[in-house]
């Protein structure tokens, strides 16, 4: 699976992008985030505050419990800030 | 008439409107956001989310066309390094009535600021940048236009 980081997720996490081969038992997109964070300590630290987390699958706004199945990209970012 | 833009260069009010202005209607409206020299603020850094922030603005602009009747609808929004007093989004509408403009500009700028894939960083003069925070007012102008 393709992940794409933005803003303070993105420095955090120290790159914009990486792919990843996904272990059968994460299946939605909080599993994914637990499993990431058991990775590295950097995804921890860019995953602390889950309430400012916001996912989207494949370029469509997504809630944590979503599944992952039939999804190529899982982009993390904090909430928007635009105008 | 639709018009979508994510810009990385300067973005005009004035330029934006001209479309707009002979499409037979009696009325345009327009908001444009500029970069506030808030506390030692110098400049934003506006990052967006390629395809998905065209997406967000591409669905708010349809709805708007379709919800208020619109004869037109320009939504530019500038991203990169924008320096104090520039441009950062015009949103723009023309309708046969000034009531119909009026609300879709309103409804454009406040679901923008919560819909699309845009993150803000503030850049100060000491040299220190901090990413903006979102906030809950602006949640609850989104939120007034759900329905």
């Amino acid at each position: 699976m393709r992940f794409v980081y933005f803003a303070r997720v993105r420095e955090a996490v120290g790159m914009d992008s990486e792919e990843r081969a996904v272990p059968a038992e994460v299946r939605t997109v909080q599993d994914c985030i637990a499993w990431l964070e058991s990775c590295d300590a950097r995804y921890a630290a860019a995953f602390a505050e889950p309430a400012r987390l916001r996912f989207a699958l494949d370029q469509q706004m997504v809630a944590a419990d979503t599944a992952l199945a039939g999804h190529e990209e899982l982009a993390i970012f904090p909430p928007v800030t635009g105008g | 008439m639709k018009q979508v833009t994510i810009s990385a260069n300067p973005i005009s009010t004035a330029r934006a409107l001209e479309p707009l202005e002979h499409l037979g209607g009696g009325a345009i409206a327009s908001f444009t956001g500029i970069a506030r020299a808030d506390s030692g603020v110098v400049a934003l850094e506006l990052e967006h989310y390629p395809g998905m922030t065209e997406q967000n603005l591409n669905a708010l602009a349809d709805e708007a066309m379709a919800r208020w009747s619109l004869l037109g609808c320009v939504v530019i929004h500038r991203v990169g390094k924008i320096a104090v007093g520039q441009q950062v989004v015009v949103v723009a509408t023309a309708a046969a009535h000034r009531a119909e403009a009026l609300d879709a500009c309103a409804f454009l700028i406040d679901r923008l600021k919560t819909d699309a894939a845009f993150w803000k960083k503030e850049h100060r003069s000491d040299g220190s940048a901090l990413w903006v925070e979102a906030k809950g007012t602006d949640d609850a102008r989104a939120e007034k236009w759900r329905d």
